[in-house]
């Protein structure tokens, strides 16, 4: 076996896996600095500034917390994504998700974790649910399944809006905050400092490293088994790859897409779960917004696998955590938007370049093969 | 002639919305400042859905016209604040054109797949302009970020003799206004609706909607129109017959972007009279929702566009006028109940009868709408339209296809 | 215009629109053929929906002074010794294919019908020797009408023809243009024997035209039917230039392949009494509500035995296969080993041991971007050896996908080789591997052997050959009609969704079948 691997390890291959992020990247890094050029300021200056910040560990902390809402969401869409469809929708079934846990989870009280399985299963239904929707509309209409879901988006926020002030909130006072009642203790999910103490990391003034980080990392080893290993996996990945060819082998291309779009909606419900279940306790007029567009480019430079998607969540995190610092040097922080942007394009035009190239190169080598 | 079985059910629609004025009060329904208010709303949708149709005629998905009106909108409020509205609205087509050229490069040469690149390309474009803003804001120049100063409205006009125009500095008498004002029933309301959309209406209204009748002459009737047609239906075919399938795709996107970015500069100019964030909302992708509501054809995506222009518009003006329009929904719930049993399909009916019983009960047991909810009757519209308008679309064959030259097998 | 006198000159690709008629006189016509009774005068516009099939058994004659001829004479006069009346005088009567010769500026172009059966076509030219006129007259016989509707519909859709009327159109759209090479790339393909005459006949006119013809087909015998030189090409280069007459086809395709081509042809009787397969009345309505996709379609099919389904395509075949493996709704029953089946889903068919050989590889079998070991999973994602449960067994896949790859000699690195890499031969041998793989009782071979080159093809016949001896049942459709008479044990003609014919393979020619698949027979 030591000719595939040596295959499979050749340096072209290395070569190629590396080249498109590669690319993407030093593109990326032109265009921010011909950005930041534009607002009479150094480059240099700007990226240095940036990655002493971001690798503080604070930052650090801060950064694994803000990717993992973008990873879970990401992976979400993955699943979709790789079946050839398009969820977008992912920003509004994520909201309803932790709308609606925050608001039964504080009805009643369980031992602590069955308490946190109670609400993840309460956002992974109404997730799940909201996606159901278009998924109805697709296969029994046949519906643009990217059209509806965002107008499913723009539904949620309206909805999410609507029963927060009338329904759900209970007023404080003294604050023009609205909120759903606060989770009881035994809903919310610790951080992870007791674990990083004893690895010798210490406590930081912003709060520690969400307890969801795991559940994050146990869903990205879940999706890889599942997609690359199972059946199902196997029938999902068919069905993008070649819906016609999925369905003369058995297939049920129907069926198919409903589960897709549901588990994707499912999975998205906890994704808003990070912030809520660790850090505000409760679902307010401040959440987060834009997680899902965000994860909607992690998804697409991770290339919808498990690995890929959690280095470009990172990516993601670190340079919207590490921009802050740029206000300190006068520059507006929402150039890490820019930077984002820019990979996200240069990225997704660098894969498919590299994905022909690698085409050819097969094809040449085939007829070197077949011609001996 | 399908002009005249459209033409029928326009006037049906006319007295039911009078018939429900009448019974409810929301004289909204059927005012004049509804009827203007629909027309200036579905202008961005049509241009996105014009856009649309070339870059799917041409074979290339462009989800991304959100972001190019975005891309648009900016350029309007940036140029047209400092350079007026003109200026505005052609740096819009020009920065939508911009964004557009990434699309087509992304798909065109590089032969990414449409719909990552479209999303791709709104996201970038959402941060873009926002970024851009941050940075006019940090100079000075634009009162806050996420605004930008306010641009002069471009003059109206109307028809003559009907609805009041003036030429030249003569004003016409507003026979149209008159009868509206009589408060008489159907007559007044047509006529009402009729002022609305042909008085005081923006010169740039008039040109966008012309552009309609253009777009079909241009892709229907000339030379350049069947090729980049053809690049859509048989790419392979085409090229075998001397057709630059690129060139006429690059065209089609472009082409796209420019019309995308000419209505979010007009959201920016015309409707509003400023940018601010957040002002495009979604309008790109119910343009889209329109051409596919229209099948890829320009009459229908002009109805369609009339549809969620009317839906946009009555959300503005008056909450009391969406809580009548539930009763629309009773009446057309009961006229499919009434075709379905007809056609012998009972469940459907039995269905359709039951949702009409569900919004009557609705009506009368909420008073008001929610002022969140109200706000979502666009989006409900567009999902409901495209779930109830499931006819046998027939997209131009190779759309969405990366297309590659030299694959004759 | 001189479009429009191109489009004539193309005997049977002109269209002719009969576009209201108007009774005229016209004394020029009446001056010249005083004995006609009825006259008609058609106006033509330039959009047509008659074709002019002007082929042999034309007459035409000699002009009065002021007058001249011409539109038909043979090729190798030129115009000015027509001009200076240098042929021969008198009636001719013209055999084989004639052609036009390219005029310039033509103008006034009339088609006058005198009689039902003599058509005059007139136009004036004007060139540097002055203005003429000319005149051609058709005589219409039993054997040769030269009025031939081609398309009664002048505003259908070019998807709703059928494919020698689309070819025709190819041909038109070509010349429109004023093209003086033409390349016709296996343009037999799809056409029964009749229409590949007509065409070898069309092609001899765009030759005599003076239109250079290349010609590319692997069916050698209609290449030296209507080839003057010959260009072997083997692997992307040239491998021998001969001039037809000098060669046979047994040595164009040893020159071809290196050796002799494969025969499909298969020997004795293999048929045994179990029936694998019992189809009875099953019909695909249309959703439109016009006849259906296929209709009662009934018959058995026994273990090892071979049914060869012909028919030109478009005529329900491909439903045919559609509603064997279930992926189209029918009425009517299937049966598999006696139990009914129509119940049962697309995946449940393939797991009860019936196999598909689909019509069209890249679309309907293949992921193109993926591996050879994932290709192997597809269509088997439910059984081993691929899966254990329903977790993937990469290792147990990848032997299987070697063990194929060896036994098909598909040739290719590895099983981890991309699809997209092989060649559309080698792509197909590892598709019938792969059913194979798994031992089915009944395979449907759609056009198994199409856009394959000849080694593949004659590999594929064998594995076909050697599982009917062991008792696979087949349903064969195959446009090639070689293929299905040689590989068949019977053949059933389908014709407008319903089977037309039974025919004996050993007694029938492709002559036959040919007849017989467009109902002329």
């Amino acid at each position: 076996m030591s000719n595939a691997l040596t295959r499979k390890l050749s340096p072209s291959k290395i070569g190629l896996a590396v080249a498109a992020p590669l690319a993407a990247a030093v593109f990326s890094i032109l265009i921010s600095s011909l950005a930041v050029i534009a607002s009479k300021k150094s480059p240099i200056e700007a990226f240095k500034t940036m990655w002493d910040y971001g690798t503080e560990s604070g930052s650090l902390m801060e950064i694994v917390n803000t990717a993992t809402p973008y990873y879970i969401a990401a992976i979400a869409i993955a699943v979709t994504f790789r079946a050839g469809l398009f969820n977008i929708g992912v920003e509004g079934q994520l909201r309803l998700g932790a709308l609606f846990s925050c608001y039964i989870g504080a009805m009643f009280v369980l031992p602590p974790v069955l308490h946190v399985a109670a609400v993840f299963i309460v956002a992974m239904t109404f997730g799940g649910l909201w996606a159901a929707i278009a998924a109805y509309l697709k296969v029994k209409r046949g519906v643009n399944e990217v059209i509806s879901t965002i107008m499913l988006n723009a539904l949620a926020g309206g909805l999410s809006a609507y029963l927060l002030s009338k329904h759900f909130a209970v007023i404080e006072e003294g604050s023009n905050n609205l909120a759903t009642k606060e989770l009881p203790a035994s809903a919310q999910v610790p951080d992870l400092m007791p674990l990083l103490r004893k690895v010798g990391i210490e406590d930081q003034p912003g709060g520690g490293v969400y307890g969801m980080f795991f559940v994050a990392v146990a869903l990205g080893l879940i999706f890889w088994f599942v997609v690359n290993r199972t059946r199902f996996g196997f029938e999902l990945r068919a069905s993008g790859l070649n819906p016609i060819a999925a369905r003369v082998s058995g297939v049920n291309s129907k069926k198919m897409t409903f589960l897709a779009l549901v588990i994707s909606g499912a999975i998205a419900g906890l994704a808003g779960l990070p912030e809520v279940l660790g850090q505000t306790y409760s679902y307010n007029l401040g959440f987060r917004a834009g997680i899902g567009f965000s994860a909607i480019a992690v998804a697409l430079l991770g290339r919808n696998s498990a690995g890929g998607m959690a280095v470009s969540a990172l990516l993601f995190g670190f340079l919207e955590v590490s921009s802050r610092s740029l206000e300190l040097i006068d520059i507006a922080p929402e150039t890490y938007v820019i930077m984002q942007g820019s990979i996200l394009l240069s990225a997704v035009i660098a894969y498919e370049v590299v994905r022909r190239f690698k085409l050819t190169l097969q094809s040449k080598e085939l007829a070197k093969v077949v011609a001996a | 002639m399908k002009a005249m079985k459209l033409l029928r059910y326009a006037v049906m629609l006319v007295f039911v919305l009078a018939s429900i004025r009448v019974i409810t009060g929301a004289s909204d329904l059927t005012s004049t400042g509804t009827a203007s208010a629909a027309l200036l709303l579905s202008v961005p949708i049509v241009l996105a859905a014009l856009g649309g149709l070339f870059s799917e005629r041409s074979g290339v998905v462009n989800i991304g016209l959100e972001g190019m009106m975005i891309m648009g909108a900016w350029a309007g409020g940036y140029i047209g604040s400092q350079h007026g509205p003109w200026a505005g609205l052609l740096a819009a087509m020009i920065f939508g054109s911009v964004g557009a050229l990434v699309h087509a490069i992304a798909t065109v040469t590089f032969g990414v797949d449409h719909v990552v690149s479209g999303v791709a390309i709104n996201i970038i474009a959402a941060g873009l302009v926002r970024y851009l803003s941050t940075l006019m804001y940090k100079s000075g120049a634009w009162p806050g970020p996420s605004q930008s100063p306010g641009i002069e409205t471009i003059p109206v006009n109307g028809l003559p003799i009907l609805s009041g125009g003036s030429f030249f500095g003569w004003k016409s008498p507003d026979l149209l206004g008159s009868i509206a004002n009589l408060n008489w029933f159907f007559v007044s309301d047509l006529a009402s609706i009729l002022r609305g959309l042909t008085g005081d209406v923006s010169y740039v209204t008039m040109v966008a909607i012309a552009f309609v009748p253009l777009a079909y002459f241009i892709l229907w009737r000339t030379a350049f129109g069947l090729r980049l047609r053809s690049a859509g239906e048989a790419p392979v075919a085409a090229e075998s017959l001397g057709v630059n399938v690129y060139a006429m795709k690059y065209a089609g996107v472009l082409i796209s972007g420019g019309l995308a970015g000419l209505g979010g500069g007009f959201l920016a100019i015309v409707a509003a009279s400023n940018y601010q964030e957040n002002q495009v909302a979604g309008r790109g992708y119910i343009g889209l929702a329109a051409l596919l509501f229209g099948n890829y054809r320009p009459g229908g995506l002009l109805a369609g566009a009339g549809l969620f222009g009317f839906a946009d518009a009555l959300q503005l003006r008056d909450s009391a006028a969406i809580h009548a329009l539930l009763l629309l929904i009773v009446v057309i719930l009961a006229f499919v109940a009434f075709r379905k049993f007809k056609s012998g399909k009972q469940i459907g009916a039995v269905i359709a009868l039951a949702a009409a019983g569900f919004t009557l009960w609705f009506y009368f047991a909420v008073d008001e709408l929610p002022g969140q909810l109200v706000t979502m009757t666009p989006y409900i519209a567009t999902i409901l339209v495209m779930a109830l308008a499931s006819q046998r679309l027939r997209m131009p064959a190779a759309d969405g296809i990366p297309y590659r030259r030299g694959g004759l097998r | 215009m001189k479009k429009l006198v191109l489009i004539l000159s193309i005997f049977f690709f002109g269209f002719a629109s009969l576009f209201g008629q108007v009774e005229v006189e016209d004394s020029k016509v009446s001056s010249i053929y005083p004995n006609v009774d009825e006259r008609k005068i058609i106006e033509t516009k330039w959009r047509y929906t008659y074709a002019l099939h002007l082929e042999s058994n034309t007459i035409f004659h000699k002009a009065e002074k002021g007058y001249e001829y011409f539109l038909y004479f043979k090729y190798n006069y030129t115009y000015d010794q027509f001009l200076n009346g240098e042929f021969d005088k008198g009636v001719w009567s013209l055999n084989g294919s004639d052609l036009f010769y390219s005029f310039k500026h033509i103008k006034n172009f009339v088609i006058a019908q005198i009689t039902k059966n003599v058509l005059v076509l007139e136009f004036e030219q004007t060139n540097s020797k002055g203005t003429f006129q000319y005149h051609f007259v058709r005589v219409d016989t039993k054997d040769a009408p030269f009025v031939k509707p081609v398309n009664e519909l002048p505003d259908v859709l070019v998807e709703e023809l059928g494919v020698g009327q689309r070819q025709r159109v190819e041909i038109l759209k070509v010349l429109f243009r004023g093209a003086n090479i033409l390349i016709f790339d296996e343009p037999t393909a799809v056409l029964v024997p009749q229409e590949v005459d007509d065409l070898f006949q069309a092609l001899e006119g765009l030759r005599a035209q003076g239109m250079a013809v290349i010609f590319i087909s692997h069916k050698l015998d209609e290449v030296l039917r209507v080839a003057d030189e010959v260009t072997v090409v083997r692997q992307g280069s040239t491998v021998a230039e001969v001039k037809s007459k000098d060669v046979t086809a047994r040595q164009l395709a040893e020159l071809m392949v290196g050796s002799e081509l494969p025969q499909p042809s298969t020997q004795g009787h293999t048929r045994r009494d179990e029936i694998t397969l019992a189809l009875k009345d099953v019909s695909i309505p249309t959703a439109t509500g016009s006849r259906d996709l296929i209709s009662n379609i009934t018959f058995n099919l026994h273990a090892g035995e071979v049914v060869g389904i012909a028919g030109v395509e478009g005529n329900g075949q491909a439903e045919l296969v559609e509603a064997i493996m279930g992926l189209r709704d029918y009425t009517g029953s299937i049966e598999f080993h006696g139990d009914s089946i129509d119940a049962l889903s697309v995946a449940d068919r393939h797991d009860l041991g019936i196999g598909l050989i689909p019509e069209d590889r890249q679309r309907q079998a293949l992921m193109m971007t993926s591996p050879l070991w994932e290709n192997r999973i597809l269509g088997h994602q439910r059984s081993k050896p691929v899966m254990r449960g329903f977790v993937i067994d990469k290792k147990a896949t990848f032997e299987s996908t070697r063990t194929i790859m060896q036994e098909f000699d598909v040739r290719a690195p590895g099983p981890d080789t991309l699809a997209a890499a092989l060649s559309g031969g080698n792509q197909q041998k590892f598709i019938v591997g792969r059913e194979m793989s798994k031992a089915p009782a009944l395979l449907v071979a759609s056009h198994p052997t199409r856009g394959v080159d000849v080694g593949a093809q004659g590999a594929i016949w064998d594995v076909l050959r050697k599982a009917r001896e062991k008792g696979m049942a087949i349903v064969l459709i195959s446009a090639d009609l070689e293929e299905l008479i040689g590989m068949s044990d019977r053949l059933l003609v389908m014709l407008r969704g319903t089977i037309t014919a039974e025919l004996d393979p050993a007694k029938t020619t492709p002559e036959q079948l040919g007849s017989a698949m467009t109902g002329a027979a």
